[in-house]
């Protein structure tokens, strides 16, 4: 009889424990924090913008907890890296909404690992914003589905306007990253914006994300004698390719986008970058006191200048919690509510509005690459 | 005539692709031969090489200039390319020592275990050094420093073939000989060949089987480690992750030629090289990674000792 006593209370000590644990979490996680997932690619190919994400994300949501957090809570971070890998974000998506549950998501860096999360928040009825993922699909996913960013056509328009406009080019080529649903949807617009207007696509070449030898293409755009080069792709690709369209005596200028924007570029292409051109969201030499007021916070903290990225996760973080804090809980339903409310929010990238299609309108740049430094060149608002 | 001219470009260009293949193809079927293994941990060391010269040339810049020559000139030529050797040279050795450093902690306590328990822990030693490197160096792309000036050759009418791409097939051409004269005329790659026939005779001869499977080890990785130096000064752009696909691709090719063979693993590697540049030429970019994978299959299928390999009875 005391045999069976002393055996059986280890038993029942542990249930007692067992469920204090368990009231003690749920007290705390109902008093705690404001959990948000940011999902970007911190390793891999496209590292040195997801790095750049999060640091303006963090650097946020530091300065909102700073000033007493959201809703009278702090906000916590809960950041993942998906490896600038296919199928990685679609479960650090599950683990979000299963293990985290968290009230919101940031993210994904690109728009082919946000098109691969978003299904799997829209069934979860979990609001998703991304600050940086621009192919026109994206948000129409659902009307959980929300970015912070301009859209594909309106870059392509940005492109092409200016290769018309500027450079007075009538003939050029165009050359896709048949992986990323970025280039694909870049590539559509530019065509669209370049043929509308009596000039001529010469021909559409395409390569892939992690080539590294972009001869066999550059042979046929040598060939083709193009007045530009359209290059709607990323920047680890995109260096390669001016340095080998140079080397091979490809004398005219290449136009790309966003994806262009980081120093990898110049330092990979050296020279080769020089007399090219991208669009881009936003510029850290922008004079706008508030952008400089980010430019300074942003340097101080990570001992670099913030890239695009780094701004656009910025603003994006920022705009995500005021719909929190507007919407008054972290009901998702009343989060989404605020979130498609967003109007002439003040970013560092420009006055944001999320219009009926859950898109932003926002204004954009062109730069040119002098001596491997970026210069506006152009201010383009919609 | 500009039919013919194109051919022979995307020959040439597959050719040099190809030759990178090879070089790591060689350290595959070696291995192979020795200890009747994958080292999945090959392309690593190819990656490693890459890093090893991009860390190795600011120490030696201010001695050769390294990219502060335009084009190369006859005067100029033999000092860059002693300066080009050299990191070459030093980046293969440091990768040969890591080869047999590698198979000295990961390997070689695992010998009389089963073949499948070696595997594993090659897979494991991959995904180690990949992220030791993200870890201690940064994910992001690095700029290779441009050890050799990078144009096309004059004087070949429309033929365009960069000194880089020369560089690749004349340094693969000069290390096969090399390899050739190790394993056929010296002391050690006879040791090598012997293992590779029987182990078990080959120690019972007086071989010291360890210091001859070290040396296969070194010899292998010191090969990745040239073509990791090759590629980056011809694609000067350098990532943790380099070393995953042409190191898959590069066993692709050591299969295709047989495995355990080595002018298979370097025949391999050209036909591998040859038929990547080809897909793409004739526009099906996306199916670059995918050829060497369909060759895979149907080389299993078909003629799984591959091209140059021979049947191998199980003995008992």
């Amino acid at each position: 009889m005391v045999k069976g006593w002393r055996s059986l209370n280890p038993g029942l000590m542990h249930l007692f424990f067992g469920i204090s644990a368990c009231l003690a979490w749920t007290i705390q996680s109902s008093l705690g924090e404001i959990k948000i997932g940011a999902v970007s690619c911190l390793t891999g190919a496209l590292s040195t913008f997801g790095v750049s994400s999060i640091q303006g994300a963090k650097l946020a949501v530091e300065e909102i907890n700073a000033v007493g957090g959201t809703l009278g809570q702090p906000i916590q971070l809960i950041v993942e890296d998906n490896g600038s890998k296919a199928g990685e974000t679609a479960t650090i998506l599950r683990k979000f909404i299963s293990q985290d549950k968290v009230v919101a998501v940031l993210g994904g860096l690109t728009s082919s690992s946000t098109m691969e999360g978003a299904p799997l928040a829209q069934a979860a009825k979990l609001p998703l914003l991304t600050p940086s993922a621009t192919n026109i699909a994206v948000t129409k996913i659902g009307n959980y589905i929300f970015r912070s960013c301009f859209i594909d056509p309106f870059t392509g328009q940005m492109m092409a306007r200016f290769a018309l406009d500027r450079l007075q080019a009538k003939q050029a080529i165009v050359m896709t990253d048949v992986k990323q649903d970025y280039s694909v949807g870049l590539t559509d617009a530019i065509r669209l914006y370049f043929s509308q207007s009596g000039a001529k696509i010469l021909s559409a070449l395409s390569y892939s994300s992690g080539d590294s030898d972009f001869r066999t293409q550059l042979t046929a755009v040598r060939m083709a004698h193009p007045e530009v080069v359209f290059l709607p792709g990323y920047y680890t690709e995109a260096a390669l390719i001016l340095l080998q369209a140079r080397q091979l005596g490809i004398r005219c200028p290449f136009v790309g986008g966003e994806g262009w924007d980081s120093p990898t570029l110049v330092q990979v292409a050296g020279k080769a970058a020089d007399g090219n051109y991208y669009t881009d969201h936003f510029s850290a030499a922008d004079p706008d006191p508030k952008v400089q007021k980010f430019v300074q916070t942003y340097r101080a903290k990570y001992a670099t200048l913030p890239d695009a990225l780094a701004a656009l996760w910025y603003d994006g973080a920022r705009l995500l919690t005021q719909a929190v804090q507007r919407a008054g809980s972290t009901d998702p339903e009343k989060v989404r509510e605020a979130l498609a409310a967003t109007r002439d929010f003040d970013g560092v990238t420009g006055r944001i509005s999320i219009d009926d299609n859950r898109n932003a309108s926002k204004p954009g740049v062109i730069l040119e690459i002098v001596n491997g430094e970026p210069k506006v060149v152009q201010q383009i608002t919609p | 005539m500009d039919k013919l001219i194109e051919m022979l470009q995307q020959l040439v260009n597959g050719v040099s692709l190809g030759s990178i293949y090879a070089l790591i193809a060689l350290g595959y079927t070696m291995v192979y031969g020795v200890l009747r293994f994958i080292n999945f941990a090959h392309g690593d060391i190819y990656m490693l090489g890459a890093y090893a010269g991009f860390l190795l040339a600011p120490l030696f810049a201010h001695i050769f200039k390294f990219g502060e020559f335009d084009t190369f000139t006859p005067q100029n030529t033999l000092f860059i390319l002693s300066g080009a050797g050299l990191i070459m040279i030093l980046s293969m050795a440091i990768c040969a020592a890591l080869g047999v450093l590698i198979e000295r902690i990961a390997y070689r306590p695992l010998r009389e275990r089963p073949r499948l328990n070696v595997l594993i822990t090659a897979i494991g030693v991959s995904l180690f050094l990949q992220n030791i490197t993200q870890y201690r160096l940064g994910a992001d792309p690095k700029a290779f420093p441009q050890l050799i000036p990078v144009h096309v050759i004059e004087g070949l009418g429309n033929l365009t073939i960069l000194t880089s791409q020369l560089a690749i097939i004349i340094s693969t051409i000069i290390l096969l000989i090399l390899l050739h004269f190790v394993v056929m005329k010296t002391k050690i790659g006879l040791a090598m060949r012997a293992l590779s026939l029987n182990p078990t005779a080959c120690s019972i001869m007086g071989v010291n089987n360890d210091v001859v499977i070290s040396f296969t080890f070194a010899l292998g990785s010191a090969l990745a480690a040239a073509a990791g130096i090759l590629v980056s000064m011809d694609s000067p752009s350098i990532n943790p992750l380099m070393g995953n696909l042409p190191g898959i691709k590069a066993f692709v090719a050591a299969v295709l030629g047989g495995i355990g063979n080595i002018p298979g693993a370097a025949l391999g590697g050209l036909i591998i090289g040859i038929l990547e540049t080809l897909v793409v030429a004739i526009g099906f970019p996306q199916w670059r990674d995918g050829i060497a994978f369909a060759v895979l299959i149907v080389i299993l299928l078909f003629k799984p000792t591959g091209i140059l390999g021979r049947v191998e009875r199980e003995k008992v």
